[in-house]
């Protein structure tokens, strides 16, 4: 089906690199705000990396370009991760990055269309992302639009009904435009999802529900790169890509670790992570 | 009086403004109770039935609006404003220019009990900071108000009845967003009602002109932005205030002019009827009866208030 070549080894090479910068900045912003969610933005890292540096059609300069490719991070927690894609692409000042959850900041610790351009949806409250996507991807195919629609999910979150409300509406609604994307981190906040509330089997879930399901190494650009790339020339329906991923991935003590869904590290602990980031140790 | 249900004035004006490419419309399975029928088989393409799951529908809505569109949500009142949660992120917070219809509001709604009335919504959306709230009185300014929100910016909540309501407003009556629109003068008491209860207002006010109380009748259209001087007024002109919704008496209309009179200089007496319990089976004249709202309640109910104050 997909006729794209594989990704070049030297694109997977320089998004690795990207994903590996992202992290850096996402502790040290994480660190900087003395709260926050860096658990799920490391497993996310890699994802955010190729979506903002290779697939998204953007226009930092003019973030409202009416063609630009939609991307809601539907687990909004982890915004701190797109912040920084964000922010390296030129949509705002990375000075603001230290700012992050501070009063009067654009990066709220959730994230806020109002109030940063370029994010396109407000999210936070788990479950509601997807459905405000379908919505965009609705209006994609009523004006006849070239632009995409991506939206990242966490593990979790997919216990929420809503979100099996929208995965009921975007196939009956033929939404090839909208390319979802589940960064499945195996743990939330309290412990592992498969204890709290077991999500599987989830690729069949979602078949079942008719969206189109690639499943894919989330640390793995080239299986990124290539996932992508394939949801691109699916037709008559959504694509749903399970990014199985370790949640802390980077950061060998956060792995896996559900302490680290919600705190930020103290200094010590941020040096030790960034070293470990920059391979230092 | 004749008079039809201001949701079937809904369903005649959304297909005149849905000649506006812009215009989309939601429902959640219930495309005849809220008269969209005739919308969606006028533009059948701008028109989705997400089945029930109003909340899906809502944050649809959101991301319709917030890519050009101008969506109307339609459900009864108590499916789309209880569904709170996504009301509040994806639609007000995202400053989405939604339009939600919940038809079938309050105590009105009869035969079908309290799980289809919607008797706390205007309490919960009024809370929230930027969401507009119209409740029309009767099928002209359902109408007029339909055309006014087709260019209204930013997200507004449309509170209809299920029940038929008397022409209040004649032919040729203009709808002014955020005005309360005085229908009757009088100086003994002013009695505000909103939606289905300002025909209940003039009934009591008639009522109590027989006893020689003159009672000043004001239309509460719009509960957000609420028309504080139309209070302000009543209150330097009149003895007392009664305020008559079918609708909580907590956190609604009665709630709003309290807040008006509680914080401004020069307040007067005031008296809220509303439902203070669950709803429950009946008809509408039954329930409007039993929950104090009906004209002759309110009459009764305000030539005791005006007693009690000497």
């Amino acid at each position: 089906m997909d006729t794209k070549p594989p990704a070049t080894a030297e694109l997977v090479t320089r998004l690795s690199e990207i994903a590996r910068e992202l992290r850096i900045m996402d502790i040290e912003m994480i660190s900087e705000a003395g709260s926050g969610h860096p658990g799920g933005t490391l497993s996310a890292a890699d994802m955010v990396a190729a979506l903002f540096f290779h697939k998204l059609r953007l226009r930092p300069e003019e973030p409202d370009w009416p063609d630009r490719d939609r991307f809601i991070l539907s687990k909004g927690h982890c915004i701190p991760i797109v912040y920084a894609a964000m922010a390296k692409q030129g949509f705002f000042d990375p000075g603001l990055l230290k700012t992050l959850r501070k009063l009067g900041s654009p990066l709220q610790g959730h994230p806020d269309r109002t109030r940063l351009p370029g994010i396109e949806a407000s999210t936070g409250s788990l479950g509601q992302g997807l459905s405000v996507a379908t919505g965009m991807a609705l209006a994609g195919k009523l004006d006849r639009a070239s632009w995409r629609v991506y939206c990242m999910l966490g593990d979790g979150e997919v216990q929420a009904g809503q979100v099996w409300e929208a995965a009921m509406f975007a196939p009956r609604h033929g939404l090839d435009n909208l390319c979802a994307i589940l960064d499945h981190n195996q743990v939330q906040q309290t412990g592992k999802v498969s204890e709290i509330l077991d999500i599987s089997p989830i690729v069949d879930k979602w078949r079942a529900f008719n969206w189109h399901v690639l499943e894919i190494d989330g640390h793995d650009m080239s299986q990124i790169v290539d996932a992508l790339d394939a949801a691109e020339s699916v037709s008559g329906g959504p694509t749903m890509i399970v990014s199985r991923t370790v949640k802390g991935k980077g950061v060998s003590w956060m792995e896996l670790n559900s302490e680290w869904h919600g705190k930020a590290p103290d200094p010590e602990q941020t040096r030790r992570a960034l070293a470990e980031l920059r391979g230092e140790d | 009086m004749g008079g039809a249900a201001t949701r079937d004035a809904f369903g005649t004006a959304i297909v005149r403004v849905g000649s506006d490419e812009r215009v989309v419309v939601l429902t959640g399975d219930l495309r005849d109770s809220t008269r969209t029928e005739k919308f969606a088989e006028t533009f059948p393409e701008r028109f989705f039935d997400v089945g029930i799951a109003e909340r899906n529908m809502l944050g649809i809505a959101a991301g319709l609006a917030l890519s050009g569109k101008v969506p109307w949500a339609a459900s009864f009142a108590a499916f789309v404003a209880g569904r709170f949660e996504t009301l509040r992120v994806s639609v007000a917070y995202q400053e989405a220019n939604v339009r939600i219809v919940g038809t079938h509001s309050g105590t009105g709604v009869g035969d079908d009990g309290y799980s289809q009335m919607a008797l706390e919504d205007i309490a919960g959306i009024r809370a929230l900071p930027n969401v507009s709230i119209v409740n029309p009185c009767d099928a002209i300014e359902t109408e007029r108000a339909v055309e006014y929100l087709l260019d209204h910016v930013g997200p507004a909540y449309l509170r209809l009845t299920r029940q038929k309501v008397d022409d209040v407003n004649a032919e040729g009556y203009r709808f002014e967003f955020g005005k309360a629109v005085q229908l009757r003068d009088g100086n003994d008491v002013a009695i505000f009602g909103t939606g289905a209860t300002v025909q209940e207002a003039l009934k009591a006010a008639d009522s109590l002109a027989q006893g020689g109380v003159t009672a000043r009748v004001v239309n509460a259209h719009t509960l957000k932005p609420f028309d504080e001087d139309a209070v302000l007024r009543a209150a330097a002109d009149c003895r007392a205030l009664v305020t008559v919704e079918d609708h909580s008496a907590t956190g609604g209309l009665g709630s709003a002019v309290a807040e008006v009179l509680a914080t401004r200089d020069g307040g007067a007496p005031l008296l809220i009827l509303g439902t203070t319990d669950f709803g429950e089976s009946g008809s509408a004249e039954e329930l409007y009866e039993k929950h104090g709202i009906s004209g002759e309640r309110v009459a009764e109910s305000t030539r005791q208030f005006l007693e009690s104050l000497g």
